[in-house]
């Protein structure tokens, strides 16, 4: 039987080391909204979300209460605008409507978040998704809670250059028409390489095509539980650290699996996966970047940082895989920068580089995330860092991403602020080369040689 | 049966047992098991509970312990106890 010592470590867990359950994301197929009549798209998208999603928050404060785990946030993923409303939208305006739609049956059904206004084109656009992406700006400038992503390549397919080229326009777009609020837009809007079908986790979420109609995905947290039980094994060999995280990482995943369950039979909607990642935020003491410094760094970005965090994501996935029936989305140690009181010190320290980020990224999952540069970063610049963040991707055969903020009207050693989960960001030096005779090729990078594996 | 984990936290003061005890008394909770220390001079108490009997909503129960936790000047936490048996067992 449980005994005493056994409760009062989780509680512990949850009361002092941030331990929660990040979200349950309610995916969503929309695929049978679909319909030439824009009018009638909207109708069936808004009349779908809100019937399947109708008794969401109400279940996870439920289980909040019966369970006393917090569970910070109740979203929803739907399928990538770009299919649903290929056929009906023939403008920019007509698939804004569908973002305005998707925001309002968040709002409906009081989700704080709703991701899928996407687009998949790793290999090709069609006229459907070159629209939604060219309408990203307008969209995500009149909506609240909706986010938006954009599959540029995969190791399968290559990378997109058109796309990825297309995209340094439309981030700097999203950017100047929120640069009244720091930009803070594109903290709504992220690029893939390897996007997953069922990654629970904002900005990036969508519900993939090979999704069921209705499906439950869970985000765990827990880098403060991880920190913790590392200033346990100080000075300990690098066996006694792995084996730690693992345990760690082992029981923070079973409270992701319990929730998941638990919502799914209430909820009457199939289990999908539980997401492994270590995703921090801005609160004291729920950071991986001092996870870093624990296991034995001064600042996040010193060197060692890459095999720290090498190891850390591993013994993470090796705990966490034994402890779920079904992992899958991310499941890495995020790294953000505004979004992580650790990072942000690292980079304020100056401890910490765009250029390590990336290297960071090889590693683990996502890329580079949450990143402030200055405003004047020209387009073709910012189309470079994402060619390269989908470059690892393709090559290593994981996802990456890139979710990078071009802070208008301000430079280097100043900072955007974007509050609440979303924390500060120091604005980061970027490279100042140029790389524009590069990504004007045109074009798509072939697959890699090691994608051929039939 | 499905149990729960009622966990009292706090400075030790005279007759916390029994008013937790009335109050599950009162709503038709059953004490299973209870073991209890108290360290440095914190009470520490976890109460294994049966509420199979109990006409009122789980949810009820949380908010209506927390609350009596306030007035006696303790932390009460009622917890269903898969979340520890998930944690803590293969």
């Amino acid at each position: 039987m449980i005994n005493l010592f056994e409760v009062a470590e989780t509680n512990e867990m949850i009361a002092k080391e941030n331990l929660d359950v990040r979200t349950i994301t309610l995916g969503i197929s929309l695929l049978d909204c679909i319909d030439a009549d824009l009018a009638k798209v909207n109708e069936k998208v808004y009349q779908k979300i809100t019937s399947v999603a109708k008794d969401l928050v109400k279940t996870g404060d439920a289980i909040e209460k019966e369970f006393g785990i917090p569970i910070v946030n109740k979203r929803i993923s739907v399928t990538p605008m770009a299919l649903i409303g290929g056929a009906a939208c023939r403008s920019k305006e007509d698939f804004v409507t569908l973002a305005k739609t998707m925001d309002q049956a968040a709002e409906a059904v009081g989700v704080n978040l709703i991701g899928g206004y996407s687009a998949l084109v790793s290999k090709g656009m069609t006229g459907a998704d070159e629209l939604l992406i060219r309408s990203i700006p307008e969209a995500l400038h009149n909506t609240q809670r909706v986010c938006s992503s954009v599959n540029l390549g995969s190791t399968k397919t290559g990378i997109n250059m058109d796309a990825v080229r297309l995209m340094g326009d439309i981030i700097k777009e999203t950017a100047e028409i929120s640069a009244e609020k720091d930009s803070a837009d594109c903290m709504k809007l992220v690029v893939f390489c390897n996007a997953p079908d069922d990654n629970p986790f904002m900005a990036g979420a969508f519900h993939g095509v090979t999704e069921a109609d209705a499906v439950i995905n869970v985000g765990v947290s827990g880098p403060g539980v991880v920190k913790t039980a590392l200033t346990r094994v100080r000075g300990e060999n690098f066996e006694v650290l792995c084996e730690t995280i693992k345990k760690t990482a082992f029981k923070v995943t079973r409270v992701g699996q319990l929730v998941a369950q638990e919502a799914s039979r209430m909820l009457g909607i199939p289990f999908g996966i539980v997401d492994l990642s270590l995703a921090p935020t801005p609160a004291i003491g729920d950071s991986v970047a001092d996870i870093l410094c624990e296991i034995g760094l001064e600042y996040a970005g010193a060197p060692g940082t890459t095999a720290a965090l090498a190891l850390l994501n591993d013994q993470v996935k090796k705990g966490g895989v034994m402890a779920s029936s079904y992992v899958g989305g991310l499941s890495g140690a995020f790294i953000p920068v505004s979004e992580d009181q650790g990072m942000i010190g690292a980079v304020t320290a100056g401890a910490l580089t765009l250029e390590k980020l990336e290297a960071m990224t090889c590693v683990c999952s996502v890329g580079l995330d949450m990143i402030a540069i200055p405003g004047d970063t020209p387009n073709t610049t910012i189309a470079g860092i994402i060619a390269d963040e989908m470059a690892i991707g393709m090559v290593n055969q994981k996802t990456t991403a890139v979710r990078i903020i071009p802070a208008i009207g301000k430079s280097v050693g100043e900072k955007v602020e974007f509050g609440g989960l979303f924390g500060y960001a120091p604005i980061m030096p970027v490279n100042p080369f140029s790389c524009e005779a590069f990504v004007n090729r045109g074009g798509r990078i072939p697959a890699p040689i090691h994608s051929f594996k039939n | 049966m499905k149990k729960t984990i009622i966990t009292v936290v706090g400075k030790d003061t005279v007759g916390i047992i029994a008013r937790v005890c009335t109050y599950l008394a009162d709503n038709q909770i059953n004490i299973l098991d209870i073991s209890q220390t108290i360290v440095q001079g914190f009470f520490n108490m976890m109460m294994i509970v049966d509420t199979n009997l109990t006409k009122k909503d789980f949810g009820m129960i949380v908010d209506e312990l927390e609350k009596l936790g306030e007035e006696i000047g303790v932390v009460i936490k009622c917890q269903k106890e898969e979340i520890f048996d998930q944690m803590h067992r293969i």
